[in-house]
């Protein structure tokens, strides 16, 4: 029996000949095992995420078009079309969601500006060089469009007289959070796979913050970060920054809660890494050696293409989690100063509290919009380039 | 030359100066890792006053250390809640995490082997069914009434007009499926699951969590997984076709035990999920299958959060994983795809 890519096929057949009369019964069951095994791997778990899945994805759809009133003796949900998505792109929450804009900055003009030559650019590129599908080009202007509105969005709120809302706090927590993880997780695990005499300690010691994640670790680090009777009080103090409390400041706060999620998330990619480079073949690097490549040819020729894959997985699965991120501003700012620190999943959560649940759902459902956008995205055009070659 | 006579001595082994440098990266990661830490046990052993009158950092030193909130937790008035929330949590966190491990990597396993083509009429009829079945129970129609309906219904339609579609879905298109499974955020999908094991009569129970957290952690596993199985040579299992082994021998027998560091930390990941995981406990648990979280949580009382007891849980909380992690590390270890294939 061979092993292949598509052995269905080929496990079939062969299969059908073991399965002659005279092997007997135990041989017709194991041929009928064989065949089924491609369901029997798959069915189980795409049938328990199903069951849990569908129903809440429904029931929530219908919530993000509707509002919850109370009436004399309970409740009832009334529809109302796509009002609750219009309170947020253009209404009363539109502030609160996107942020207030500003006419942007002449840097923001150029950093616009800049961003849609280059994926013009790179959308005639694809048009001229490679085998054009009409599914790739529809994708692909989407794509730019939807980027270009981002950046826009970013340079009119991010700039001076503007303020960013939850939706572009959420990107820059993602985007700064799954940077600086990866290439920290990365480089830890390089490190500590080199021959270092203890390298085991500090792998185990890097592993600790995963543990405690996300309410202990949330609670934590208001102890750590309480400007008053935590333990950097002398630091702050001496900055001057004693009574005035550091986090009130809208960056300041911000970077507390990037700083916990970094300190949290690092092991997660710091394992998974590890793990990928401790698999890597190490005959390959020892031929390299041989013919005397060095270190940095090593890595980038050898290294690098071996853990690509669980890279480009890791980065989307870390980018999936950081957009829901919800505890750690909760918990250590409370979305303060203002909403200076709100995820967008937070001011689904408190509108939630607020028994608008129409709200909330219209917030997550935005959510699941932006993530699932990306995740194509990012699917599509990167990890497919290469995962496949 | 000086460097490159070290570099060849062994895989790997930085030269002096690049053996400094590690050390003085690590080094300081290694503190800022620790020190959060450190800070939870001292807070353990302080009195509120010590806590509330500013920063002291070492017993015996700054303040006298105090086992008040040990005793409170473990031995006094909270070690009933304690000690049933503990069992809880290692019970489901174990249980889910086993079981999103097996689960899991069989479907990577089937994912990165075997090419699935699900018809795209066929789902598009199975969403009709369950959101019918869906309206229907929204309705007042009995839940069971409705799934035998629904599937009735289904296997009804997939016979004439689900057929009708050509267009099939890939394998890539079944990993997006499942990872995006992940993107709702949790806010939105507590209260329908509350309502759904509501409806099931399995509202706090360990089985509610233990599913739920299955469900969530599956798609993870999945994608790690997949990524660890094409990285095994296809001539191994080739080897093992050939000598007679079943799709289920080869999966168990040849490709699980070389793909132990993936599984390790695969395995470390959904376990501290589930072992920590707090929103989806709040809503699905009464008083019987509370966890450990919650009772965390419920520290931050109305008087203020109260940092000692806070300290106490979190370190019995997380002293057990840690000693799964120090168990576990030391199979991430190298070269276990060495030697394979000569052999």
């Amino acid at each position: 029996m061979q092993v292949e890519r598509q052995p269905q096929s080929l496990s079939r057949s062969e299969a059908d000949r073991e399965a002659t009369p005279s092997n007997g019964r135990w041989h017709r069951l194991r041929a009928r095992a064989e065949r089924l095994a491609g369901n029997v791997f798959i069915l189980p778990a795409v049938l328990v995420v199903l069951f849990l899945s569908i129903f809440p994805l429904i029931i929530s759809l219908y919530m993000s078009l509707a509002r919850l009133k109370f009436v004399k003796g309970g409740f009832e949900i009334k529809f109302v079309g796509l009002a609750n998505y219009k309170k947020l792109l253009a209404g009363s929450e539109q502030t609160h969601f996107l942020g207030a804009m500003a006419g942007p900055s002449p840097v923001g003009w150029l950093v616009f500006g800049a961003v849609v030559v280059l994926l013009l650019l790179s959308l005639v590129r694809y048009a001229r060089n490679r085998s054009v599908s009409a599914g790739g080009i529809v994708g692909r202007v989407v794509s730019v469009v939807m980027v270009s509105l981002g950046v826009w969005l970013l340079v009119r709120t991010l700039g001076p007289g503007g303020r960013p809302g939850t939706m572009v706090v959420t990107w820059i927590y993602v985007f700064v959070g799954v940077t600086v993880q990866y290439l920290l997780g990365l480089g830890l695990a390089l490190l500590t796979t080199q021959h270092l005499p203890g390298r085991r300690f500090f792998r185990v010691i890097f592993l600790l913050p995963m543990m405690i994640k996300p309410v202990g670790m949330a609670y934590t680090f208001r102890m750590l970060t309480d400007a008053d009777k935590g333990p950097f009080q002398p630091i702050w103090q001496a900055l001057g920054l004693g009574l005035y409390s550091w986090v009130n400041v809208p960056w300041g706060a911000r970077a507390a809660v990037m700083f916990s999620d970094i300190w949290q998330w690092t092991p997660f990619l710091f394992i998974v890494l590890l793990a990928a480079l401790e698999s890597q073949s190490v005959e390959q690097v020892e031929a390299a050696l041989v013919d005397g490549a060095n270190r940095w040819q090593i890595f980038w020729h050898i290294t690098v293409p071996a853990i690509l894959p669980v890279s480009t997985t890791l980065v989307l699965i870390r980018m999936i989690e950081a957009f829901k991120i919800v505890d750690l501003p909760n918990v250590l700012t409370n979305g303060g100063p203002g909403t200076a620190t709100e995820s967008l999943t937070l001011q689904a959560f408190i509108s939630w509290r607020a028994l608008d649940l129409g709200g909330s759902a219209a917030i997550a459902y935005s959510l699941l919009f932006v993530v699932t956008f990306v995740g194509m995205s990012y699917v599509n055009l990167i990890r497919r380039r290469v995962t496949e070659e | 030359m000086f460097r490159s006579l070290f570099r060849r001595r062994s895989l790997f082994s930085p030269s002096p100066i690049g053996m400094a440098v590690s050390y003085l990266v690590l080094g300081m990661w290694t503190l800022v890792v620790l020190f959060p830490l450190y800070w939870l046990v001292v807070t353990s052993f302080k009195l509120p006053i010590d806590v509330n009158q500013g920063p002291f950092y070492l017993p015996f030193v700054d303040f006298k250390p105090s086992l008040h909130a040990w005793q409170y937790i473990l031995v006094g008035d909270l070690s009933n809640d304690t000690l049933r929330n503990y069992a809880n949590t290692v019970i489901v966190a174990l249980t889910s995490a086993s079981l999103a491990l097996l689960l899991g990597t069989a479907a990577a396993y089937g994912l990165t082997r075997f090419t699935y083509r699900p018809r795209l009429g066929a789902i598009l009829t199975f969403i009709g069914c369950v959101a019918l079945a869906v309206v229907a129970v929204t309705l007042g129609v009995p839940w069971q009434i409705a799934i035998v309906v629904g599937l009735a219904l289904f296997v009804l339609l997939l016979r004439t007009v689900g057929r009708r579609f050509g267009r099939a879905m890939g394998n890539n298109d079944i990993a997006f499926w499942l990872i995006s499974q992940r993107m709702l955020p949790p806010v939105a999908v507590v209260l329908p699951i509350y309502v759904l094991f509501q409806r099931l009569h399995l509202l706090d129970t360990r089985s509610a969590l233990i599913i739920t957290y299955l469900a969530v952690n599956l798609p993870i596993v999945v994608w790690l997984m997949r990524d660890y199985f094409q990285s095994i040579p296809i001539e191994l299992e080739e080897c093992a076709a050939i000598d007679g082994a079943s799709r289920y021998r080869i999966f168990w027998s040849v490709v699980l035990p070389l793909s132990v560091p993936g599984l390790v930390a695969t395995f470390l990941f959904v376990l501290v999920f589930a072992w920590n995981e707090y929103l989806l406990a709040l809503f699905l648990s009464g008083s019987r299958a509370q966890t450990l979280p919650l009772t965390v949580a419920a520290q931050n009382a109305t008087r203020g959060p109260q940092w000692w007891y806070m300290s106490v849980l979190i370190l019995i909380m997380i002293i057990p994983v840690i000693a799964i992690a120090i168990a576990l590390e030391r199979y991430i270890a190298r070269g276990l795809l060495v030697g394979a294939i000569k052999g």
